[in-house]
């Protein structure tokens, strides 16, 4: 009989799997109250780390060619695709569901990640345009990332509903902070180790596990963070996290498990260039 | 010197063709009705000081009373208009400001200060164009992109600046009604003739009672608006301050908001710019307006190669400029809109010369009454000045350097605004490249300050939360679309 060599579940920043630095971590158990791991209880210092690494990915990722960003989240899918067994074994034991529910959630998210590849090239020819004025200049609106989004994951089911959020927000060109499931949250660093073996540049996603009623409010009010998709927070506390975004006008979105081009655009921003027409 | 331009003679504009009233009161549910409070406030002519007339000092009860019966409109006339009729109202009232355009821009100039150059041939043109232009959105807002049914929010509460007064009121209530809303709109404190101007027009075009209500009066009246529980959708022009209280006091409500506010935006002039065009360029970016304009190229950033040179050409040019009486055609400059504009502007320029950098102010000869500032530049700036990090909102320039067209970009985007910038080069690649690397919602290369209703305008970051104007400005006015 040979003993199991146990995975630690530890975070995602930077490219690199560090330990929280405050050293924290909570016990997670199955329905039965067996004890599965324990993960890392990120601080604010992490969420601060990991903002400083997606704020310095944007650069690099906003600028790929579009083309090239739509191989790599086609690459994320691949990635998934070859470690379902995995992932449909966590979920079964993180959520105490049967096999065939967990099958459904990483065939889902796989193939979610397979649509937003696919739109990497094409929401700027969709939702950009040029514009008819009333005078002699050339002038065309297109849609550009808008850097550095929080993406606050909902509890379950806890890699579809992260693939939801966060496949929209990367596909543009934005970096992302997740604050994973508090509850399930196996799945979502499980998650990082495709992305860190899918050509995603470092920092591109960043995934920190621990207590949302911690987190969320040094994201929230963190001025290096351009948006929120807040789909995963308590609708209770919106108001409290809007308040605080204000202060650098953040762009703060809750979306109802939506799967759309809408999605993508809500963490974009328009640029309209003119210029003269002449010899 | 001043005696280096043509002696021009004078050439007022009449404003003869303008009936002011001695009072006004607001207009609700399609009649002028007396503030509840029956108090008035005075609005003036910035460039005299004269008393043009009392407007309504609204408080919530007239608040109130103007968001009932814009919920009124859109439950009973507004949401069971057909679109193409919808539209049709939206042309009769274009060509009711182009029939009007020149009694609405001797308004304008009037309770503003601008020069009737600007009226006339700027901010009433474009707002009757505002409306034309969304009126054919009416009846085909289902190929906007936009979703296959898109509804409209119901009530919207517009809050307005008096920069652009007309102008500013056509790009939100045009919008609005193209995409099947109602409206309750508060002009600005110092500027609110036109607005009651518009209501006149209104009435000519038959629009039905209590689609358009206007309630006048202060910063108080708006917030009355802001927090009232039955509006369904905030859009606002104005500081970046202001902006931000607003965003915090609908946070709880799950309402959404358009926000315009405050820039700072850059023009940058590489070394092989067309000099000549981009000086006017420089001119035109921060002296259109009085300076009061929130994309204004507030920043002047020149390639070190060819700053000295570039700064005698600016002044030679800034020399030239007419600073006067509004009403007269030859103006350029026209009147600061506001005694409290005015130390605000002075206020900063303090600042810019106690912390260092050297003013210099065109010669000209300012008129002894009313609210007046030279066209000044500061040189020697750099970025931690108040001058080069805060908004002016008055025809004072700020000037720095750069070598590298990288320390150009960085310089640009160091600001928490992102609303506009412009580009001056002859080099079509690095246009573009510039273009790419510049976080404004407004790119103006080897142009600035061009503005049309089919043009999205908009800014990243502090600047504000969406757009207005094309057909990306439908969505600010559309359930679910971004």
């Amino acid at each position: 009989m040979r003993l199991d060599v146990k995975k630690t579940y530890k975070l995602f920043i930077g490219g690199a799997f560090p330990r929280s630095e405050s050293g924290r971590t909570y016990e997670l158990k199955n329905k039965k109250g067996e004890f599965i791991a324990n993960p890392a209880l990120a601080s604010r210092k992490d969420l601060r780390d990991a903002v400083v690494a997606a704020k310095s990915a944007t650069t690099q990722w906003s600028s790929a060619t579009a083309f090239n960003r739509g191989q790599i989240l086609y690459r994320i899918a691949e990635m998934l695709e070859s470690r379902s067994a995995q992932f449909i074994e966590e979920i079964v034991a993180q959520d105490g569901t049967s096999q065939s529910i967990a099958r459904q959630e990483v065939a889902e998210s796989i193939d979610l990640w397979v649509w937003y590849a696919g739109w990497c090239d094409k929401i700027s020819t969709a939702a950009g345009g040029i514009n008819p004025i009333a005078g002699p200049y050339y002038n065309f609106t297109i849609p550009e990332a808008l850097g550095v989004v929080g993406v606050i994951a909902e509890e379950k089911p806890a890699l579809l509903s992260l693939v939801r959020a966060l496949a929209p927000v990367i596909a543009s060109g934005n970096t992302a902070v997740v604050i994973a499931s508090e509850s399930r949250p196996l799945t979502s660093i499980t998650l990082a180790e495709v992305l860190a073996t899918s050509d995603l540049p470092a920092g591109v996603i960043n995934i920190l596990t621990g207590k949302k009623s911690e987190l969320i409010p040094w994201l929230s009010s963190h001025m290096e963070v351009d948006g929120i998709d807040i789909s995963g927070a308590d609708p209770k506390t919106d108001a409290e996290i809007k308040i605080s975004g204000s202060d650098n006008l953040k762009r703060i979105h809750r979306f109802d498990k939506e799967v759309s081009p809408n999605r993508i655009l809500a963490f974009m921003e328009y640029k309209t260039v003119w210029h003269p027409i002449g010899i | 010197m001043v005696n280096e331009i043509f002696e021009y003679a004078p050439a007022p504009e009449s404003r003869s063709i303008v009936k002011i009233e001695k009072e006004y009161g607001h207009y609700i549910a399609g009649k002028f009705v007396a503030p509840h409070s029956k108090k008035r406030f005075a609005t003036i002519n910035p460039a005299t000081e004269e008393v043009l007339s009392k407007v309504a000092h609204g408080d919530a009860t007239d608040i109130d009373k103007a968001v009932k019966a814009a919920r009124s409109a859109f439950v009973k006339s507004w949401s069971k208009t057909k679109p193409k009729e919808r539209a049709k109202y939206l042309f009769r009232i274009a060509r009711i400001l182009q029939e009007r355009a020149r009694e609405f821009a001797v308004l304008e100039a009037l309770d503003n200060g601008k020069p009737i150059r600007e009226t006339r041939d700027i901010d009433i043109p474009l707002a009757a164009a505002h409306f034309f232009y969304h009126a054919g959105w009416a009846d085909k807002l289902e190929y906007a992109g936009l979703g296959q049914s898109p509804k409209p929010y119901g009530v919207v509460g517009q809050i307005i600046p008096w920069n652009f007064p007309l102008l500013m009121l056509s790009w939100k209530v045009a919008p609005a009604l193209a995409t099947g809303n109602t409206v309750v709109l508060k002009p600005a404190e110092t500027t609110p003739l036109t607005a009651l101007l518009f209501a006149q027009v209104c009435e000519q075009a038959g629009l039905p009672a209590g689609v358009v209500n206007i309630v006048t009066g202060d910063g108080k009246t708006g917030a009355a608006l802001v927090n009232h529980p039955d509006i369904d959708k905030v859009a606002f022009t104005g500081s970046t301050e202001v902006g931000k209280l607003i965003a915090k006091s609908i946070a709880g409500r799950g309402i959404p908001a358009t926000l315009e506010l405050g820039g700072k935006g850059a023009n940058i002039v590489f070394a092989d710019a067309p000099i000549d065009e981009a000086v006017e360029g420089i001119i035109n970016g921060i002296f259109f307006n009085q300076g009061h304009v929130c994309c204004a190229g507030s920043r002047l950033l020149l390639q070190e190669s060819i700053a000295d040179d570039f700064l005698g050409k600016l002044q030679d040019r800034m020399k030239k400029i007419r600073v006067g009486d509004p009403l007269d055609k030859n103006t350029d400059l026209g009147a600061i809109n506001s005694g409290a504009q005015l130390a605000k502007i002075k206020e900063l320029s303090q600042s810019g010369s106690s912390e260092g950098a050297d003013i210099w102010s065109a010669p000209c000869e300012l008129p002894k009454k009313g609210f007046w500032f030279p066209p000044t530049i500061f040189t020697g700036v750099t970025q931690a000045h108040r001058i080069a990090r805060e908004e002016i909102f008055g025809p004072v320039l700020s000037v720095l350097t750069f070598r590298t067209p990288q320390e150009a970009m960085e310089k640009a985007n160091n600001t928490p605004f992102g609303l506009s910038a412009g580009i001056w080069t002859e080099k079509g690649s690095k246009i573009l490249w510039a273009a790419q690397q510049l976080k404004a919602g407004v790119i103006w290369a080897n142009t600035f300050n061009k503005f049309d209703p089919a043009s999205p305008f908009g800014g990243y970051k502090e600047s504000g939360w969406g757009r207005e104007g094309g057909r990306h400005g439908l969505a600010a006015y559309l359930k679910g679309s971004n």
